[in-house]
């Protein structure tokens, strides 16, 4: 096929043709980066956090004014929730993953750093966390039960004791101690005393999103006995089918130990439903974008087709002598069809130099990666199917034009 | 001429109703999205309070130690609490006020409401006057409230309403956590800032707290605190002490001329170099004062993926002002005999130009109206949304007049290059065929 004719025909009808290169560019430009978005907030909803979140529920509580007895009555509670048919375990800890108040410091690996290498999040916990939470030990071992201690005691020493034991996840201990086994090591943190690594967990998410997604999942966890005003979370672990049960249970149980005391209601649910409630926003951004790339895809459809019938009625003439000449309906169809794929490449070529423009201005503002480059061939195998589909309509019709056209007028 | 035009136009598109239809609702398409996102845009990056935004303004010192430091950083974005109330003492700005989010539990004597927590502001007097509140009923609390560590408290309508069941309740007792307060002042229902730029840790676009008490009194019951409390060394001692090494206080000022920003910001300075001098500061002075929205602005106050949407809008208008310039070329060239004609009769190509163009217009006019209802429908689909700014999308008159002239004037753009080349036709050449 001659490209040099298409070419010559092209530049005396400059302007239609520069709309379709120009729709097909713009299209593909905001396409491969949506496209790339969509991909990247999916993965965020995806997230492993580490924890076994269909079996797992929340209640939070919170005293009226202050409350003496606070670390009895946490042992309590706790003892009459691991009591309740169905339960398997329950902790009490200051913090849960998505929601976003959380407790952060900055961890040093020597204790004259003047930065801290990184700022990760700390959950205090006690006996029942590690087994409730459903956490993985990938190296090091669990607390042992005398390294606890509790957080008002701590709090209210003068000095503030040691703390004897940490344990921190996988990412963490490879951001602190990059290539190297990391227990046995010492961060520096709460306190100017060294602080012993003595185990590693797989995955344990922080519950906002402090630092961006590299520092997702700085988390330590401490043996600090939280009493229930130290963030007021009680988890319980359960069946899924028994989810709801056990938790009105829960909430019962908590109810009976004292009238003095709150439950938030609207923040006390299944874990599943605080993940959906927490990843809403990019969720809907995903759906928001896939409708915007359909209905963009509609639309430069719908314009190539329309200009497209037009060319065709423009150039009836044109099509009838070349029929005339002795050109077959299939070599008509054929030049239109190659007419469209020279637009719509020069289209995607300057469409993909656009998107890493999009994608370069997005990287700056909005904490985006860069665009990688395999979003580029599908970006382009789309809009080579839309060209030639949107074309194939048009170009029969020109195909069907016969060659008595050519004699009838000037 | 104008109204020969537009029936001109209705005409032709009753002649090719497919053409037009696709092109109203290329425009329509991209109008509705378009709006939809500019208006959720509009609604959240508002003023909230404006004739009064850009005389007041937020304090920040740098009281940390020098662990950490990097010159040329932005310094602390909250105060310690010896910060605020040794400026709140000596009183140099026209009004101030320091204040810090809470959660109290508020327990009612009325029959079947069960006690229950809500969110709380501790502040001091000023804040009233400052901010503009309007009360409904009753007034603020004063700085001798403030110095007495008064038990009073002022609460928002709701609040109101759900423990007293509405009314005028001043003078009554609430039980806030264990302590009785007398309610000196109720708040208007219609004062809600958005968003909430006095405090940028709590929810910037959810409800009002319920209610306010003096930070003196709160500190003094030691009621929780709620926030951000960001601290740069261990302490000893209880969080809410005066020497605490933390920064957990947001604190306003209002200075009515610009002289007087320059002059408070110099008096933060020196004071700076005062406190450093006494020991307590460690960094050089690094004070900044910035007006309502130039923090908001500061802290990216309308979320990123609202921004990223509205340049999704604008990119989709885009496109489809693109389909809608290719077709009406075909729509304005395909009448090519048409236009000779009336060159032959005498129009002038300016003539011509005008014709098409009132044509655009009238697409646009159509594209427009069937916008507005897809942007109702947009809208209200963002309404759905759990998010908090969500119940805030609304259309309202400036944005649905922007509706219609961003139609109008989007199609007739579009048009330009259309009637452009339709009023180069030769009417020779159109009247020589058949």
């Amino acid at each position: 096929m001659d490209i040099l004719p298409i070419l010559s025909t092209l530049k005396r009808h400059k302007t239609a043709a520069a709309l379709i290169v120009l729709e097909i560019t713009l299209t593909c430009a905001i396409i491969c980066n949506a496209l790339f978005i969509i991909s990247d907030r999916l993965e965020q909803v995806r997230e492993v956090s580490g924890l076994a979140e269909n079996e797992l529920v929340r209640v939070q509580i919170v005293s009226i004014g202050g409350d003496p007895d606070q670390a009895a009555r946490t042992r309590t509670d706790l003892a009459n929730l691991r009591a309740i048919p169905g339960v398997k375990n329950a902790t009490v800890t200051n913090q849960v993953p998505f929601v976003n108040s959380s407790w952060n410091s900055g961890v040093r690996v020597t204790p004259d750093q003047q930065q801290a290498t990184l700022v990760a999040t700390s959950y205090l916990v006690e006996e029942g966390f590690m087994d409730t939470f459903g956490l993985d030990l990938v190296a090091g071992r669990h607390f042992n039960p005398d390294e606890f201690v509790d957080y008002e005691d701590y709090n209210q020493a003068d000095p503030r004791p040691a703390i004897p034991a940490v344990i921190i996840t996988r990412k963490m201990a490879e951001r602190l101690f990059p290539g190297e086994d990391a227990v046995g090591k010492s961060i520096y943190s709460w306190g100017n005393e060294p602080v012993r690594i003595v185990g590693v967990v797989e995955h344990l998410v922080r519950p906002s999103q402090l630092g961006g997604p590299s520092a997702r999942e700085y988390s330590m966890i401490l043996p600090l006995r939280p009493h229930y005003n130290v963030g007021g979370n009680y988890v319980v672990r359960t069946e899924p089918s028994r989810r709801q049960e056990v938790l009105d249970a829960a909430v019962a149980a908590l109810r009976g130990n004292g009238s003095d005391r709150i439950i938030l209601e609207e923040n006390t649910r299944t874990f599943e439903e605080l993940r959906n409630e927490y990843y809403q926003a990019p969720r809907a951004m995903a759906w928001l974008l896939g409708i915007v790339c359909v209905a963009l895809l509609l639309v430069t459809a719908l314009g190539i087709v329309g200009l497209a019938s037009f060319w065709v009625q423009q150039r009836t003439k044109q099509i009838g002598v070349r029929r005339a000449l002795g050109a077959t309906r299939t070599q008509i169809m054929r030049y239109f069809q190659t007419e469209n794929f020279l637009l719509a490449t020069i289209g995607i070529v300057l469409g993909m130099l656009a998107a890493y423009a999009i994608n370069h201005l997005l990287m700056e503002r909005y904490e985006l990666t860069r665009l990688p480059l395999h979003y580029l061939p599908i970006g382009a195998l789309a809009l080579w199917l839309l060209g030639q589909a949107s074309v194939f309509g048009p170009a029969r019709r020109a195909a069907a034009v016969p060659p008595a056209i050519a004699t009838r007028s000037v | 001429m104008y109204g020969y035009y537009f029936k001109l136009a209705l005409r032709s598109f009753r002649r090719n109703r497919v053409l037009t239809a696709l092109m109203v609702l290329a425009i329509a398409l991209g109008i509705g999205a378009c709006m939809t996102t500019l208006t959720t845009f509009h609604v959240l990056s508002g003023d909230p309070i404006p004739g009064k935004s850009h005389r007041l303004y937020y304090v920040q010192l740098d009281p940390a130690n020098m662990r950490g430091y990097n010159p040329g950083e932005e310094p602390a974005d909250q105060s310690t609490r010896f910060d605020a109330e040794a400026l709140l003492r000596e009183r140099r700005a026209d009004r101030q006020a320091m204040m810090t989010g809470g959660g109290v539990a508020v327990s009612p004597e009325r029959e079947g409401v069960v006690p229950f927590a809500t969110d709380a502001r501790y502040t001091s007097a000023d804040f009233f006057p400052m901010f503009e509140v309007p009360l409904r009923y009753g007034r603020a609390w004063t700085a001798a409230d403030d110095d007495g560590r008064a038990r009073v408290a002022v609460i928002s309508s709701s609040l109101n309403e759900r423990v007293f069941g509405g009314g005028d309740n001043t003078g009554r007792q609430l039980r806030l956590d264990q302590a009785d307060f007398t309610v000196v002042g109720i708040i208007d229902p219609s004062w809600r800032p958005t968003p909430r730029f006095y405090d940028m840790y709590t929810d910037r676009y959810g409800d009002l707290e319920n209610v306010f008490v003096p930070f003196s009194t709160a500190v003094d019951l030691k009621m929780n605190r709620s926030g951000s409390m960001d601290c740069w060394a261990d302490y000893d001692g209880h969080p809410y002490d005066p020497g605490t090494p933390c920064t957990w206080i947001q604190y306003w000022v209002e200075l009515d001329t610009p002289a007087k920003a320059a002059a408070y910001r110099d008096y933060l300075v020196a004071y700076s170099e005062q406190q450093r001098a006494a020991g307590r500061f460690e960094r050089p002075a690094n004070v900044r004062l910035r007006n309502v929205m130039e923090w908001l602005d500061f802290n990216r106050v309308v979320p990123n993926d609202v921004v990223m949407q509205l340049w999704l809008g604008f990119g989709f208008l885009l496109v489809c002002l693109l389909n809608t310039v290719g077709l009406l070329l075909a729509k304005f060239l395909r009448r090519s005999s048409e236009i000779g004609v009336r060159r032959a009769l005498g129009a002038s190509r300016a003539e011509i130009f005008k014709q098409c163009l009132v044509e655009a217009g009238a697409v646009g006019l159509a594209g427009g109206v069937l916008g507005l209802g897809l942007s109702l429908l947009g809208l209200w689909a963002v309404r759905q949304q759990p998010a908090s700014y969500a119940q805030l999308a609304h259309l309202d008159l400036g944005m649905l007049l922007l509706t219609f002239v961003l139609a109008i004037v989007a199609s007739v753009l579009a048009g330009l290059l259309p009637a452009w080349r339709a009023m180069q036709v030769a009417p020779a050449i159109q009247l020589k065929s058949q």
